[in-house]
């Protein structure tokens, strides 16, 4: 949808800037003029969400490096430091580590989003794409700033994680040498692992704008799937429709996010992280962050080292070939009542998996993981059948006529159109 | 104009091609040589530096006061390590059981020393991903086969370090050892 720009510069000196460096132009015809359907919902202000959280990171991140001392001797206390001695620090640790919380629900929201809505189907399987590269991206740095403190969740979930790559035949325990920068997580391995943790959130800013720029170029999905036809009947301007409803999410979001900074900062923690890290007592029960706990369950599902390295590798790089997997024209679920059944299924798939990668590796649980990690996988297999015979319900014409017929006959007058309501759109 | 065209191919081609594919073989060759010069470097200071691998020079561990029955743990390159005086009953489990039906065969002979079969001696690590079994300090849960237990995965070993259930896939590793005296060994 990149269209031609709208933009007119008012100022002598907008005109001077934009024969020399259009940015202005950009800023605008990204953020203001730019057309999204005039149908989106809730789920659309995720996005917007999710670029607040990665500056939130970012910048109280930095705050912390200014405090945090990543040698092995004293990380741990330098973290206490942190909660006890410099001012406001105890809010700059528990906003970033909430804020990763708070990072994977938006994402996790954002995905299903997506699954949803059919959002990875031709045209925009690069963006889809890009978005599993920050997916993978974000568990990196995650699982890399939750060694920093150097708590035995830390140590031991190092531990166990890049044991991971010990399943790879021949170059394995190599590579795991190379990555610890010795014989076990060490000191060395604290210091890589903070330099990177630095590091890979400024990549994740740059993928997002390669998403951001693929999401412009092929324009926004919307609940019905059908593409925007009319530009001036089914889209409004960004700004003001979409910005006031995004900020509006957003303090909504911020209203949840500061209630667990607040009211329960450690919940989504894990108390043994409070031990300081003993490289000779493993914790009886080690369990990973929230948000890796459905891939941990696919990992231990299954009885062989490689074989649960692969599965739980699949589980993640399978969403990426989602594009060619899913045999369906039709976009969104709401038209597909068999696919959706499924895909309700899949949710619950996930959470179960979320729950069985908490508890203790024995039994039922066994048990219980192998056959909800043969659903999560049967669940892509499902959606290349189901493609192949299901009767799509009828889709709306266009966009326009979806929302005038869910108005019931509502005078469609009432509806601002992209071209009337963007000259002066601050009245 | 199509002629002066046609001449200028004709005529200045051939010469300036060889020169510039020369140019560019010799700066691709020098390319492929200097990113290699750099990617060495960049990799190679990923492994263990001169520190690391010096802490890890061979220690020395006095066994008398390991009564039958009991274990220890070492630590030797930042890495745990098993000392167990077995009893009997370990012993003689460890040797009953049929070799070939193990996951990772090996006799219980070909890991202990030679006249020294009460002694074993493991990395504290587990096979699997890495954690520390329990089974070694008294009290501690030794899993179904009188030897170790991994918390974080259930894996089984036996009173050899055997894996015999769970995830793992290998044996207790074996550290290079040797006995300087009767009673005294040197790991590294
Ligand atoms: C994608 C964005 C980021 C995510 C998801 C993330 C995640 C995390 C997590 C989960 C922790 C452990 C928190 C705890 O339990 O204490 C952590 C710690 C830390 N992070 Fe980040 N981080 C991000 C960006 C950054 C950036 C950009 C910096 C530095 C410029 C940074 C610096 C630190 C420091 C110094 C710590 C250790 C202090 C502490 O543990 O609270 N982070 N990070
Ligand atoms: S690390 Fe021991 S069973 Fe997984």
């Amino acid at each position: 949808m990149s269209g031609h720009s709208s933009y007119t510069p008012r100022t002598g000196i907008e005109r001077w800037l934009d024969a020399r460096l259009p940015i202005i132009r950009l800023g605008h015809d990204a953020a203001v003029s730019y057309p999204v359907p005039r149908n989106l919902n809730y789920f659309w202000t995720f996005g917007g969400i999710l670029m607040f959280m990665l500056v939130a990171q970012i910048v109280t991140g930095i705050v912390l490096a200014m405090h945090y001392t990543p040698m092995s001797s004293v990380a741990f206390s330098s973290v206490e430091h942190i909660m006890r001695d410099v001012n406001y620090g105890w809010l700059m640790r528990y906003l970033h580590a909430n804020g990763a919380s708070m990072f994977f629900i938006a994402v996790y929201i954002h995905i299903f989003r997506g699954l949803y809505y059919g959002s990875y189907k031709a045209p925009r399987e690069v963006l889809w794409i890009l978005g599993v590269v920050i997916f993978l991206l974000m568990m990196a740095t995650a699982f890399m700033g939750y060694v920093l403190p150097w708590g035995q969740m830390s140590f031991w979930g190092a531990t166990v994680i890049t044991n991971l790559f010990s399943a790879l035949p021949l170059i394995g325990e190599t590579i795991v040498t190379f990555l610890w920068g010795g014989y076990s997580v060490d000191n060395p391995t604290l210091n890589r692992f903070f330099s990177l943790h630095y590091l890979l959130p400024f990549m994740i800013f740059g993928v997002v704008i390669l998403h951001v720029w693929a999401l412009h170029h092929v324009g926004q999905n919307n609940p019905t799937g059908v593409e925007v036809k009319n530009v001036a009947k089914d889209t409004v301007p960004f700004t003001p429709y979409a910005t006031i409803k995004d900020l509006f999410a957003m303090v909504c979001f911020i209203f949840v996010f500061s209630w667990f900074v607040f009211y329960m900062p450690n919940f989504m923690g894990h108390a043994d992280n409070y031990i300081p890290a003993n490289p000779a007592v493993t914790p009886l029960h080690i369990v990973p962050e929230w948000y890796f706990l459905p891939f941990y369950a696919i990992l231990r599902a299954v009885p062989d080292k490689l074989g649960g390295v692969l599965a739980m590798g699949g589980a993640i790089v399978v969403l990426a070939f989602l594009p060619w997997i899913d045999s369906s024209k039709v976009r969104s679920m709401t038209y597909r009542p068999i696919a959706r059944q499924f895909f309700w299924m899949f949710v619950v798939v996930c959470i179960g998996l979320g729950w069985l990668g908490a508890k203790p590796a024995e039994g039922g649980y066994v048990i219980a993981s192998q056959i909800l990690t043969t659903l999560y996988f049967g669940f892509f297999v499902a959606l290349f059948v189901i493609g192949l015979f299901e009767r799509p319900k009828a889709l709306p014409t266009s966009i326009a006529d979806s929302v005038l017929g869910a108005m019931k006959g509502g005078s469609g007058a009432r509806l601002a159109t992209a071209t009337a309501a963007e000259p002066n759109a601050k009245g | 104009m199509a002629q002066t065209t046609h001449t200028t191919t004709h005529g200045a081609t051939p010469p300036e091609g060889t020169r510039r594919d020369f140019l560019m073989l010799a700066t691709g060759a020098a390319g492929v040589v200097g990113l290699g010069a750099v990617v060495v470097p960049l990799v190679s200071q990923l492994a263990p530096d001169a520190q690391t691998v010096a802490a890890g020079a061979p220690i020395d561990f006095d066994l008398t006061p390991v009564a039958e029955g009991q274990g220890v743990k070492l630590v030797w390159r930042g890495q745990i390590i098993f000392v167990r005086h077995r009893t009997k009953k370990e012993i003689d489990e460890a040797r009953a059981v049929n070799v070939a039906s193990l996951r990772d065969p090996q006799a219980d002979q070909a890991r202990v020393k030679q006249g020294h079969e009460q002694y074993l001696v493991l990395y504290g690590k587990c096979t699997h991903l890495g954690c520390i079994p329990s089974g070694t300090a008294a009290g501690e849960p030794k899993g179904e086969f009188d030897g170790w237990y991994c918390p974080c995965h259930g894996s089984h070993y036996d009173s050899s370090g055997r894996i015999r259930k769970g995830p793992a896939p290998l044996n207790l590793g074996l550290p290079p050892y040797a006995f300087t005296s009767d009673t005294k060994i040197r790991i590294g």
